[in-house]
């Protein structure tokens, strides 16, 4: 092997230091290292995928009554089991989809928001998104007297005008991710007092429905709630995965990026209304389950290691948020003597992790 | 190496508002040389540059590319004509150099961007020429400031472009790295022909280095030229507002500024002795640099 690189020919005098050095690196070390972060990213992507099957396998065999992979197979495959087709094909498998997608979709949304921002509490949780799409449900339950897919179209409408008014507000001359989470923050406390008021006008037959926009419920999901939301998950995660460059690059600041050929603003625009679509269909079918944008894009991180710095930790994201959402929705149905939506056992996870970035962040930066 | 870029700006008018900081400027880079803007704090330009990048579109007059106008190119086009490295670029947390210096890959990569061999070639000779290959492996917030700021000039290298800005490269740097950054910077020049632009603080670094050197002020190019014939006495006071004694550097022969201030400026005097007014004072209302 040639110790030094054979590339470094045209660097004129300031090479002899490291052709000089015992441990030279060549061109071939560079590429094996770049080839053996590719690899861990993709080990990871599989383990996770692992995961998220069995999962959603789990979901589908046990609760109360328990059924073998083959009797899930068979309903899986259309044909008419005794007791299983309802219990599964019914009961089970719509909750299962909708948590998978909803969780799948809350993770994809949360590490765009945070990635693009620089900093995990720029989450669309934290930062009001979901509170406009929930608001806007509470609303159209309790004084429009609503229902259906009418909710779900307003929560949609809702999230995307909540958004765009974080923007506006937070817009000055460029884009500040600090100040987009403070505004944000703002935003959501005054929709949440919104909601109270609504909430405390309502009545006790409207209270049950519009809990689930509050909480995140799996527990009325239907295949009529699975299918826009797998559409919704499907287009987003093209167009997320083909700005994922684009993205990537927006990291190293925003005139590095458009020195390197990156349409900053219709980039940024792209992935937020992509973000914001996700966050306001999970929402519509399962409700805001707290903390999995959140949580999702950090463990991903975390789990990804060396590998973040080869690869876009979008897919994992989603695959994190999807087993967090699986998980967490059986754990409330079957550890405890009492049923708890989803909503909460995640919320239980989630709080000490924003409780632990709080403290981070004001202990080494002084700001967010 | 072909050396036939042509950047120019004519007429340019920039700011924001109603404010221009720079007026009716013109100014055309000579292909193949190094050319250094020099000019005060807030004399626009830093935002010369950006606009010569196409990221700030002129309030009046052009910058043309090749005969093209850059802001109504298709940005990725120019991208892998013209490279810039940015005063403040960030380091996403974690990252390793060697991917780092392939982000500088961007420009000649399609939507499903695939990693090619052309890719890995550039990024390692961008690597071999920054004498950072040692540091490939190991991830960028462990980098001491003059390292750093040799892996951004490799990512911006990896981008293989033949037109190169840069707003301030040696600020934040020790001098030793300063000096470290304008010799790659001369080594680059000279080797392949790149033409490059840059913003330097440190008058004296700017002479030694510029085979051209610009100085801006009032909204427009004050002098231009060899460093020999912009850096006179007369040119420093009008457009620092610093009076200085400018002597030939022993080392390089180029211009010295030596800034004369209210103190340490005159042959010594006894320590009692307050110093003449008339020999020092200066008007004051200037920023000396």
């Amino acid at each position: 092997m040639r110790r030094i690189a054979e590339a470094g020919s045209a660097g004129a005098g300031n090479t002899e230091a490291a052709s000089g050095a015992a441990t030279a690196v060549v061109p071939a070390d560079i590429a094996a290292g770049r080839r053996r972060r590719r690899r861990r990213h993709l080990t990871v992507c599989a383990a996770l995928s692992l995961l998220v099957l069995a999962a959603f396998a789990v979901s589908l065999m046990f609760g109360q009554a328990v059924y073998g992979p083959l009797e899930v197979v068979r309903v899986l495959a259309g044909e008419e089991v005794p007791g299983a087709s309802f219990t599964v094909g019914v009961l089970r498998l719509p909750r299962a989809l909708v948590g998978l997608l909803a969780g799948a979709a809350f993770g994809m949304a949360g590490i765009t928001f945070q990635t693009m921002l620089r900093n995990p509490l720029a989450s669309p949780d934290i930062i009001g998104i979901s509170s406009g799409a929930s608001a806007a449900a509470v609303f159209s339950i309790v004084m429009l007297s609503l229902s259906g897919t009418a909710v779900s179209i307003i929560a949609t409408v809702a999230a995307l005008a909540t958004a765009g008014l974080i923007y506006l507000l937070s817009f000055r001359g460029g884009l500040s991710g600090t100040r987009l989470i403070l505004i944000g923050i703002g935003i959501s406390a005054m929709l949440h007092s919104l909601v109270s008021y609504v909430l405390a006008r309502a009545a006790q037959w409207d209270l049950q429905t519009a809990m689930r926009w509050l909480n995140g419920n799996l527990s009325n999901a239907s295949m009529e709630q699975a299918a826009p939301l797998a559409l919704a998950v499907a287009v987003c995660a093209v167009g997320l995965v083909s700005l994922s460059g684009n993205l990537d690059t927006l990291r190293l600041g925003e005139e590095t990026a458009a020195a390197l050929g990156v349409r900053v603003e219709r980039t940024r625009l792209l992935l937020i209304f992509l973000a914001v679509v996700l966050l306001a269909f999970a929402t519509a079918a399962a409700g805001p389950i707290s903390f999995v944008a959140f949580l999702a894009g950090p463990i991903s991180v975390r789990l990804l290691g060396r590998a973040a710095s080869a690869g876009s930790p979008l897919i994992p994201a989603a695959l994190v948020g999807a087993l967090l959402v699986l998980a967490a929705d059986f754990i409330g149905q079957f550890a405890f003597g009492t049923r708890y939506p989803v909503g909460v056992v995640t919320g239980v996870l989630g709080a000490p992790y924003l409780i632990f970035l709080l403290i981070r962040q004001t202990r080494t930066g002084g700001a967010l | 190496m072909t050396k036939d870029h042509q950047l120019s700006a004519s007429g340019l008018a920039l700011g924001y508002g109603d404010a221009p900081v720079i007026r009716d400027l013109d100014l055309e880079l000579a292909p193949g040389e190094i050319t250094v803007i020099v000019g005060s704090n807030g004399c626009g330009k830093s935002t010369l540059l950006k606009s010569m990048a196409r990221l700030l579109a002129p309030l009046r007059g052009s910058v043309v590319l090749d005969g093209r106008e850059i802001h109504r190119m298709p940005t990725k086009e120019v991208a892998r004509v013209m490279g810039l490295l940015a005063q403040s670029p960030i380091a996403p947390e974690g990252i390793v150099v060697s991917d780092l210096v392939g982000r500088g890959r961007y420009p000649h990569q399609g939507v499903f961007a695939r990693w090619s061999s052309e890719d890995e070639r550039a990024v390692a000779e961008a690597l071999a020429v920054t004498n950072t290959l040692e540091l490939a492996e190991r991830p960028v917030d462990e980098l001491s400031g003059g390292q750093r700021q040799r892996v951004w000039i490799a990512m911006v290298l990896a981008q293989q472009s033949e037109l190169l800005l840069l707003d301030e490269p040696t600020t934040f740097l020790d001098v030793t790295h300063q000096v470290e950054v304008l010799d790659l910077l001369t080594d680059l020049n000279r080797s392949r022909g790149t033409t490059i632009a840059m913003v330097l603080h440190d008058l004296n670094l700017a002479a030694r280095y510029a085979d051209r050197l610009v100085a801006v002020h009032g909204g427009t190019v004050h002098a231009q030229g060899a460093s020999e014939d912009v850096l006179t006495e007369e040119t420093v006071e009008e457009v620092f507002g610093l009076r200085s004694r400018v002597v030939p550097d022993p080392v390089s022969g180029r211009p010295l500024v030596l800034p004369l201030g209210r103190h340490h400026s005159g042959p010594p005097e006894p320590l009692s002795r307050p110093a003449p007014p008339s020999r020092c004072r200066s008007s004051g209302s200037h920023p000396s640099r």
